[in-house]
């Protein structure tokens, strides 16, 4: 049996929900970067948090999939902003990974609650 | 506020994005640093505190790592028009395929310049085709470069006797003393070219054939591909009816390449002969325009001549040429030195007796040379060789306009795109670069043209060899291009490519950036440079197809003289029909009257006006003379001209009797010898007296003077052996006096019928005569005219060239008319605007044009009166410096010029003023 350190599984749980995340926040509208990730944190009250410097290559990886397109949007009285919008491949994406996370939740939650049940 | 862009900015540098990206996420990622900042100052953090957080979110290290494998890095950045450093070939494709996508672009443009390259180089690579052909290529024979021809080289008072063959070199007897004495070459061969009859009876149907010498064939290193080659056992005194080669051609031809051929029997001159064997495909026999049919022993020619016309039993007979291939180490001057030394011994033992003291004298200081033979020898080489250099040189001329054209028309199209190449020399772009793309356009449309012109060339060179070929004689050329045309037109490529294309390059790589930026369109359009180079090239092309225009003329009219030239006799309607009655066997005593019969039937056929029996046809290249002496003056030993004709000779061929009479029934073996001759003959040796009932006598060899004739009639001054001699004193005698009548006749029968209809009716004629004897019939005018070949060519391939580059300068001269017109236009509008009436704008547009072609045609004329040296052996009856062929081309050449530049000024004349200069 592999052993994984906590700090790595946090790491690696993290980088693999993180994709689910940002298709779910942009599912009904485009939004930018700095609100995407003040969403993820504050949805998750604090618990997922991203930094700046690992945040945004993965929003440029995602954009280089084909999965969400970024656009340069001016509005009156302020600075432009870059907005992220799913394409329809990322909403298939989004589709699959949602129904894989469900499984696998309730397969975690059918092992790590039953001891409570 | 933290200047977040800077922070970021140290951050991705070293990732070396394209800059634009670049730009992009640093912009959005101060943005997300500085709402998190904002958003912990408004959280209660102090300044620093939300400073030194945000930037540990940064996390420097982790941001470029991160970065790296999403991010593409910007290509190494090349100024448009600039070299990638340390490959200065590089972007040579991309030229190439920018110029092709130019030339799409603009498909007017590259169909004129690529046609008028295919022209130009098409019509110079098919000239040297046929002078690479015809001068350089060398026999296909193992090592060619050591074969030697052996002819008399020193000669200084001409050689006496009868001459046949095209290469009449050597007699028998020379060649045997030759072949056992001399040393310098490994192996020695001789050969005599002849046209032998293949029908028995009937109308003849010639082989070209080969006489050769045992040791030909090894000489030249040919190898059989069926049977053998002839060998020194088949070449032996009394040979006979001996066993003949045939050559390729000849076996696919006539016995459609069969193996069985061997053993076959082929009839020459009504005497069967062997094949032997086959020479491959490549051998076309040792004189280039001609391929041999048959080859047949030197041994066998007095079986088929008949020993009394046999011209390897007469010692005077020049018929044979020998080639010699060298021993190792001996040069042809070594060889020269020994064959100059072994003469005298060779001329002592072969002197003919009959010579008299002075032509014994002259044979015995002949000395035979070596000369280079690589090539072989031909005839076609002598005639043409000078004739097509000089069309070498001119279709070189019109390639020459034709890069003035195109570079014209470059020169322009640069103006146009001044402002392109002062972008890129903006942005960076080295001169020299800028010259590269601009050369790459060039270079793409003169490859174009030149594939195209090669194409051309082999439809040309073939067109211009079936001109060459005359009705009886088909010229034998090998025109597969060999290493030297497609250099030669690779060469024409890029010289071309140069000529047109290097000074509208320089000139565009010249611009200056700062100028041609500011200025506005059309100003820009208005450099005076390159208009001056315009207007050179304009004068260079108005200068050369001058020169062109006054060859064109000079050849026409050499052609025109010739053809209308008074010959003394008259050409149409004339048939000329050659009778060979030796398979008659008549006997000598009865052949002037069957002669005589054939001919008296020959004037009952229905159509025949007249006919008459002649032994040379005049102009036909046959000739006979003699020395003759008048009793009583000092003429003695002159040589005259000699023709024996029937009566009615002169009627039939026009030639007026001037005073006497002609010859006629009291003419006859048996009575005094009787002669007509000519004005000149009279003027010459009688000093213009009337010359009837004077005597003369012809000199025999060895000096002794018999044969007197009397003088009976006195006709008009023909000509004799060609039309660009001077008349020459000519002696008639009559047919019916032949001391030795041979088997051969001809009859020139005119008729007023077309001659094509004639010639059954002569046949059936002949064949209730005597079904045996062969005929030959050729048409007088056509003869002459295959005579004038060289002329023809030289004024129909000039005149067309002239004419091409007649209209290759106008063209020019309207598009700088033109251009003027499209750059003088405010101050046509400005002039107008003061005043000036229509008539003063075309007078000035009209006088830009007047001095260009001014300058042009003084430039012309005297490069024509240089150019003309090279032309005036060509010439007949005009000089190269002709005054009036000069003013004729000058003024042809102004008329369509200022037709070409009437255009435009008629154009600038209705310009309307307010228009022009609005658009100011």
């Amino acid at each position: 049996m592999t052993y994984i350190a906590p700090k790595v599984f946090d790491r690696e749980l993290k980088k693999g929900s993180a994709e689910l995340l940002i298709l779910s926040l942009l599912e009904h509208r485009p939004r930018h970067g700095y609100e995407i990730s003040k969403l993820i944190a504050a949805r998750s009250q604090g618990v997922l948090r991203f930094n700046v410097a690992s945040f945004y290559p993965l929003l440029y990886r995602l954009e280089q999939r084909g999965l969400m397109e970024g656009r340069w949007v001016e509005k009156a009285g302020q600075r432009r902003r870059r907005y992220y919008r799913l394409t329809a491949q990322g909403r298939k994406m989004l589709k699959e990974q949602r129904s894989i996370w469900r499984d696998f939740v309730n397969a975690m939650n059918q092992i790590t609650g039953a001891e409570h049940a | 506020m933290p200047d977040w862009g800077t922070e970021i900015r140290l951050r991705v540098e070293g990732l070396k994005l394209e800059p634009a990206r670049e730009a992009e996420i640093v912009e959005e990622l101060s943005q997300h640093l500085n709402d998190r900042y904002e958003e912990l100052l408004a959280g209660g953090a102090s300044a620093e505190q939300a400073y030194r957080s945000v930037m540990e979110e940064l996390d420097s290290r982790r941001l470029a790592a991160e970065l790296q494998p999403r991010l593409r890095p910007a290509p190494r950045p090349v100024v448009l028009g600039q070299d990638e450093p340390g490959k200065p070939l590089a972007g040579l494709w991309r030229d190439l395929c920018y110029g092709a996508r130019l030339l799409r672009l603009n498909p007017g443009f590259a169909l004129v310049a690529i046609l008028s390259l295919a022209l130009g180089i098409g019509a110079n690579t098919a000239i040297f085709q046929l002078l690479d052909a015809v001068r350089l290529r060398t026999l296909p024979v193992r090592d060619p470069q050591e074969l030697a021809n052996i002819p008399v080289v020193y000669h200084p008072n001409g050689r006496t006797g009868s001459f046949s063959s095209s290469n009449p070199q050597l007699t028998n007897a020379v060649w045997e003393r030759l072949r056992d004495q001399q040393q310098a070459f490994l192996s020695i061969g001789a050969w005599s070219a002849q046209r032998l009859n293949l029908s028995q009876g009937g109308e003849a149907r010639y082989a070209n054939a080969l006489w050769v010498s045992g040791n030909f064939f090894e000489t030249l290193g040919v190898r059989p591909v069926l049977g053998r080659l002839l060998s020194p056992a088949d070449d032996h005194p009394g040979c006979g009816s001996s066993g003949v080669v045939i050559s390729d051609s000849f076996w696919q031809r006539e016995f459609g390449g069969g193996a069985s051929v061997l053993g076959q029997k082929i009839a020459l001159e009504g005497h069967p002969f062997e094949v032997v064997g086959v020479t491959p495909a490549s051998f076309f026999g040792v004189e280039v325009g001609n391929n041999f049919d048959v080859a047949l022993p030197i041994c066998a020619e007095p079986t088929v001549a008949g020993e009394r016309q046999s011209a390897l039993r007469n010692p005077q007979g020049w018929w044979l040429a020998a080639i010699g291939r060298l021993r190792p180490g001996w040069t042809m001057e070594r060889a020269s030195a020994h064959l100059a030394a072994i003469s005298p011994g060779i001329f002592e033992a072969t002197a003919p007796a009959e010579y008299d003291p002075t032509d014994r004298k002259n044979y015995l200081g002949f000395k035979l040379g070596a000369l280079p033979a690589a090539s072989g020898l031909s005839e076609l080489r002598r005639e043409y060789e000078s004739p097509l250099w000089l069309l070498m040189g001119i279709s070189g001329l019109v390639l020459l306009i034709a890069c003035a054209n195109l570079a014209n028309l470059m020169v322009a199209r640069a103006t146009a795109r001044q402002r392109e190449m002062a972008v890129r020399l903006a942005l960076g772009a080295s001169p020299g670069r800028l010259v590269r793309q601009l050369l790459a356009e060039s270079l793409l449309l003169a490859v174009v043209g030149a594939l195209c012109g090669a194409g051309l060339a082999q439809a040309l060179s073939r067109l211009l060899v079936s001109f060459l070929s005359a009705q009886n004689s088909h010229l034998f050329i090998d025109l597969t291009p060999d290493w030297r045309v497609l250099g030669f037109t690779a060469g024409l490529a890029i010289l071309t490519c140069l000529l047109f294309g290097l000074t509208p390059a320089i000139q565009g790589a010249r611009t200056s950036p700062g100028e041609a930026m500011k200025a506005t369109g059309r100003a820009t359009t208005a450099g005076r440079g390159h208009f001056a180079v315009r207007r050179g090239l304009v004068v260079s092309q108005i200068a050369l197809s001058l020169v062109l225009l006054v060859g064109a003329l000079l050849f026409v009219r050499t052609l025109r003289n010739l053809v209308t030239l008074d010959a003394g006799f008259q050409r149409e309607h004339i048939l000329i029909n050659d009778i060979d009655l030796s398979p008659l066997r008549l006997p000598a005593a009865t052949r002037v009257a069957y002669k005589q019969e054939l001919l008296a039937r020959t004037r009952t056929i229905p159509g025949v006006i007249s006919a008459a029996s002649v032994r040379v046809v005049p102009v036909s290249g046959n000739g006979w003379n003699d020395n003759i002496s008048i009793p009583g003056t000092t003429v003695q030993r002159k040589i005259a001209d000699f023709n024996r004709v029937s009566p009615g000779y002169f009627r039939t061929v026009g030639t007026p009797l001037l005073a006497g009479r002609d010859f006629d029934d009291r003419d006859t073996a048996a009575s005094p010898r009787v002669a007509i001759v000519t004005e000149k003959f009279v003027n010459k040796f009688l000093a213009g007296t009337n010359p009837i009932g004077r005597t003369f006598g012809v000199v025999q060899q060895g000096g002794k003077v018999d044969r007197i004739y009397q003088i009976v009639g006195l006709v008009r001054d023909t000509k004799y052996n060609d039309l660009r001699e001077e008349f020459m004193p000519i002696v008639f005698v009559a047919e019916a006096q032949d001391d030795s009548p041979d088997l051969e006749a001809q009859f020139m029968i005119r008729s007023d019928a077309p001659l094509t209809e004639i010639i059954p009716a002569v046949k059936r004629t002949m064949a209730e005569m005597d079904p045996a004897m062969v005929l030959n019939f050729s048409v007088f005018d056509t003869v002459i005219r295959a005579g004038l070949l060289r002329e023809r060519l030289m004024a129909t391939l000039s005149g067309f060239f002239g004419f091409l580059a007649a209209i290759l300068a106008m063209i020019g001269l309207y598009g700088v008319i033109s251009y003027t017109v499209v750059r003088r236009r405010n101050e046509i509008g400005i002039r107008m605007a003061l005043g000036a009436d229509r008539s003063n704008i075309v007078g000035m547009i009209m006088r830009e044009a007047g001095a260009l072609l001014g300058i042009g045609l003084a430039l012309g004329t005297g490069l024509a009166l240089i150019a003309g040296g090279a032309a005036s052996t060509l010439l007949f009856g005009l000089r190269a410096s002709d005054p009036w062929t000069l003013m004729l081309a000058a003024t042809s050449l102004a008329a369509v010029a200022a037709g070409a530049s009437f255009l435009p000024a008629q154009r600038a004349s209705t310009l309307d003023p307010m228009q022009a200069l609005r658009e100011e």
